[in-house]
């Protein structure tokens, strides 16, 4: 159930289960935390953790052959890891669909995420997917919706960024100026 | 020890008499080559690429598909490319998920490079590691894995592979052999796996 008062994570875990989602792939994600658990603690939801990001574009593959349906949530630096592997969506025309919580971006405060958070928008587009971006809570639920039915619907790699407008850029302890 | 087991016989064993319910991932290379020449059907998937995936899409079907019985059969190449998979399967426990790989210690696409399952004692361009990929899934949390190196253990490898609950690893010994593809599978990758789909699922 989505009211309008509901924070936005809780928004995507009910729109993923209105998208009958059976298997989530994740490697954690401070930014995902809330929603990995309320995945983990679903009935109708297997929660997967992974030793490496690539591991999911496989497994949703293999739910696909089985006739499930997947979702992967991973932060902007696994996007990196997974590059050969995003390709295989484009090869075999099926549906995966991704809701990276980005970093190196607006506000980051650890420069080594900057080069992979900057290119995670161009590895995305340059292996076939569709990149949709949300700064304001509001456009969350809308936009997971939206490219949940492209993914499905469509046998299409969609990815959602959840930029560091929304979720907050991490601060180190550091007083943010 | 040198090896005397024939992939294909050993392929052939694992894939005999196949049901519909026995599902078939094989890894990219001479995995996929071998389960073709066993007899190529809607329910094998043949990789012609994501290396180090094979054990992965072997999950996730097997999670879709609990009342069906998922064979993964890969490389030594492919299997070192996705080690932390192991520790993904354990995670999850399937029952229905056996992952078989034919070690022959070589990259054998590429020109028959040593893979890290060489021995740390061969001559300068055969030295691998040693490594024990029987040892890696159990460690990874997979109990019950097992090497097979003897003709007269593949009756049981074929068993346990179509039957025994998982999930399990077995990690089979072969020979360095260069053969003939007189069948190759559908190159298509959206073919493959709407072939596949309909075969398990039904018209779509």
């Amino acid at each position: 159930m989505t009211t309008a008062t509901a924070d936005w994570r809780e928004q995507i875990f009910d729109t993923l289960k209105a998208h009958d989602i059976r298997q989530v792939y994740y490697v954690p994600d401070a930014g995902h935390a809330t929603l990995i658990e309320a995945c983990q603690n679903a009935n109708s939801m297997r929660a997967i953790v992974l030793t490496t990001e690539e591991e999911a574009m496989a497994g949703t593959l293999g739910a696909w052959l089985g006739g499930e349906k997947s979702v992967t949530l991973m932060q902007s630096s696994g996007v990196g890891n997974c590059i050969n592997m995003l390709g295989l969506a484009k090869t075999l025309r099926y549906p995966m669909l991704m809701l990276i919580t980005m970093r190196g971006d607006f506000g980051e405060m650890n420069p080594w995420q900057n080069s992979m958070g900057q290119a995670t928008p161009k590895v995305l587009e340059a292996t076939g997917c569709i990149v949709f971006s949300v700064e304001r809570p509001e456009d969350v639920q809308p936009t997971v919706n939206a490219a949940a039915n492209m993914a499905f619907e469509g046998n299409q790699a969609v990815a959602v960024l959840l930029r560091q407008k929304l979720i907050g850029a991490k601060s180190f302890g550091k007083k943010m100026r | 020890m040198t090896a005397t087991l024939h992939r294909r016989a050993v392929v052939k064993a694992l894939m005999k008499d196949p049901t519909d319910d026995l599902l078939v991932i094989a890894g990219l290379g001479q995995c996929t080559w071998d389960i073709t020449e066993a007899g190529d059907r809607p329910q094998n998937l043949p990789l012609w690429g994501g290396m180090g995936g094979a054990v992965m899409i072997g999950l996730g079907l097997a999670l879709a598909q609990p009342q069906k019985r998922v064979l993964v059969i890969t490389g030594d190449g492919d299997m070192l490319m996705g080690l932390g998979s192991l520790a993904t399967v354990a995670a999850q426990r399937p029952v229905n998920l056996a992952v078989v790989v034919l070690d022959n210690e070589k990259f054998g696409e590429t020109g028959n490079q040593a893979t890290h399952t060489a021995p740390v004692s061969a001559g300068p361009s055969e030295r691998g590691a040693g490594t024990d990929l029987t040892a890696v899934a159990h460690g990874c949390g997979i109990a019950d894995s097992a090497t097979v190196t003897q003709d007269s253990e593949i009756a049981a490898l074929a068993r346990d592979a179509r039957t025994k609950a998982g999930p399990i690893f077995r990690n089979v010994k072969v020979m360095i052999e260069t053969l003939p593809n007189t069948v190759m599978p559908p190159k298509d990758g959206a073919y493959l796996k709407d072939r596949f789909r309909q075969a398990v699922l039904g018209a779509a």
